[in-house]
């Protein structure tokens, strides 16, 4: 929390009137797994190589995306995508086939909630009204960019998280039906001198409670005041220590908190604390979250999704993780 | 940059939070890991050792130095099947140093790269990656046989 204000308040309804969620093998086997639209259980997609199979999944969740709000891809104006490879190109090499604006966005695994809060501020300056905001991951892509190869044998630390096969797009329009994103928090970065690449939810945590404290000083909310909180990617361990942190600002984060990544996978998945990547907190909004506002169960959520700024070349030099959040609060208005 | 960030109240914050992160993350339990490795890690000496009997009873006329060398060529074989069958990574999940520290582990750290980064072809993909993971090994490995070389040279130097 700055003391400046960070918090954007739209008054136009920018409202997310369709949503599409495509995940993997295992993420489709998780606790989730019926609420996805799709679950490829081909991790190529049918492609030749893992890179393409992630291209193949964006393209399908932004095309289904669009269909579901009775669109066609020349009705959009904007894509604001993003992913976690290298110069962004899952995104990119979707947009050209395209005939749209693109913005390309890099927040880490934060990238869905800034591609809202971008999108939600041009639907809401009246700019444009067709937006769609897609981001998404693959376990396999970020795996060699990130760590090993695939099938080299390495252990791994019971706190490190699993990178979730997965995307997600929402498009955004101020006509039609579906939650409006009433405020959007654009978070700090944040480093709490974490170097410890596999522990993300421990440099994450102080990053998504610095945005939470800035959404409700500037909103004047309190945490009773949401149906549900939702980080990114926190996963199991993250999540506690953001309870932690928000206790000891004298900030209950009770039943409704959870975290995107750790609802992803169960334990005995093996997938350690949970899931991450710039998919996971954008496939579970797209089709848990969504799903849950548009019954009526939740009417009022705030998403804090959260990114780990680091690249390897910055981790082995020794630099600690510089980490941001940020929020947006989806609202079911009339 | 500012002062702000890396003033001594950050730094006093960072301390007490690397505190905090290190009393509450879970850690792998040393036992279990250690008893794993000693499982898997002996368990693969003993296929070895199994195999090199074998051949050693099949031609009885091959030296030691021979059967030896077959036996690691059988191991290695075995490893990279296995990494491109692609429950390696399964049996090391489990085994750690066990299986990293035999020749089946330095197979399966050159097989795996080979097989992932064949996607970008021959030359820029899998003979410039080949010795990414096993590169440190093979580095160390020269320069710390030379180094012991050097020393017991000098030592005999000075005692014989």
């Amino acid at each position: 929390m700055s003391g400046k204000n960070q918090t954007m308040f739209f008054n136009n309804n920018p409202r997310i009137i369709s949503g599409m969620s495509v995940v993997g093998k295992r993420e489709g086997e998780g606790p989730l797994g019926k609420y996805f639209d799709e679950v490829v259980l081909d991790a190529k997609c049918g492609e030749k190589t893992f890179e393409k199979g992630e291209q193949q999944m964006f393209h399908k969740v932004i095309l289904g995306a669009i269909e579901k709000a009775n669109l066609t891809p020349h009705d959009i104006e904007v894509l604001l995508a993003g992913d976690l490879l290298n110069q962004l190109v899952s995104s990119s090499y979707v947009a050209r086939e395209l005939p749209v604006s693109y913005l390309g966005l890099y927040n880490a695994c934060s990238t869905m909630t800034e591609c809202l809060a971008l999108g939600a501020s041009l639907v809401d300056g009246g700019r444009f009204n067709k937006i769609a905001c897609a981001t998404g991951s693959h376990f396999a892509t970020a795996e060699r960019q990130y760590r090993y190869p695939l099938e080299y044998g390495c252990q791994r630390p019971p706190y490190s998280q699993w990178t979730a096969t997965a995307a997600g797009c929402s498009i955004l329009s101020s006509d039609g039906d579906g939650p409006a994103i009433t405020h959007a928090t654009l978070g700090r970065v944040v480093d709490y001198g974490i170097n410890d690449l596999n522990n993300m939810g421990a440099a994450m945590a102080p990053a998504a409670l610095d945005t939470l404290l800035a959404v409700l000083t500037d909103t004047g909310m309190d945490v009773s005041d949401f149906d549900a909180i939702f980080t990114g990617d926190l996963g199991r361990l993250g999540a506690e220590i953001l309870r932690d942190l928000a206790r000891e600002q004298g900030i209950k984060l009770g039943q409704s908190y959870s975290d995107c990544g750790e609802m992803l996978f169960v334990r005995e998945q093996n997938c350690y604390c949970g899931g991450s990547g710039a998919g996971c907190s954008a496939a579970v909004l797209n089709s848990f979250i969504l799903r849950k506002m548009n019954e009526g169960e939740y009417n009022r959520v705030l998403l804090l999704a959260t990114g780990a700024l680091m690249s390897p070349t910055t981790s082995y030099q020794g630099e600690t993780i510089p980490c941001v959040s940020h929020g947006v609060i989806l609202e079911n208005v009339l | 940059m500012s002062e702000e960030w890396k003033s001594e109240g950050v730094i006093r914050r960072n301390d007490r939070y690397s505190k905090y992160v290190k009393a509450i993350t879970p850690r792998t339990g040393m036992f279990t890991s250690m008893m794993k490795a000693f499982a898997i890690g002996g368990l693969t000496c003993l296929i070895g050792e199994g195999i090199g009997d074998i051949i050693s009873l099949s031609f009885p006329d091959l030296s030691t130095d021979m059967v030896g060398a077959y036996t690691s060529m059988i191991l290695v074989t075995v490893a990279i099947l296995f990494t491109g069958l692609g429950f390696y990574d399964v049996i090391a999940r489990h085994g750690g140093a066990g299986s990293f520290l035999p020749i089946t582990g330095f197979a399966n750290a050159m097989s795996s790269a080979a097989l992932e980064f064949k996607s970008e072809g021959l030359i820029f993909g899998t003979s410039s990656k080949l010795f990414n993971v096993v590169g440190p090994v093979v580095v160390n490995g020269v320069v710390w046989s030379t180094l012991a070389g050097i020393i017991r040279y000098l030592i005999m130097l000075f005692t014989v």
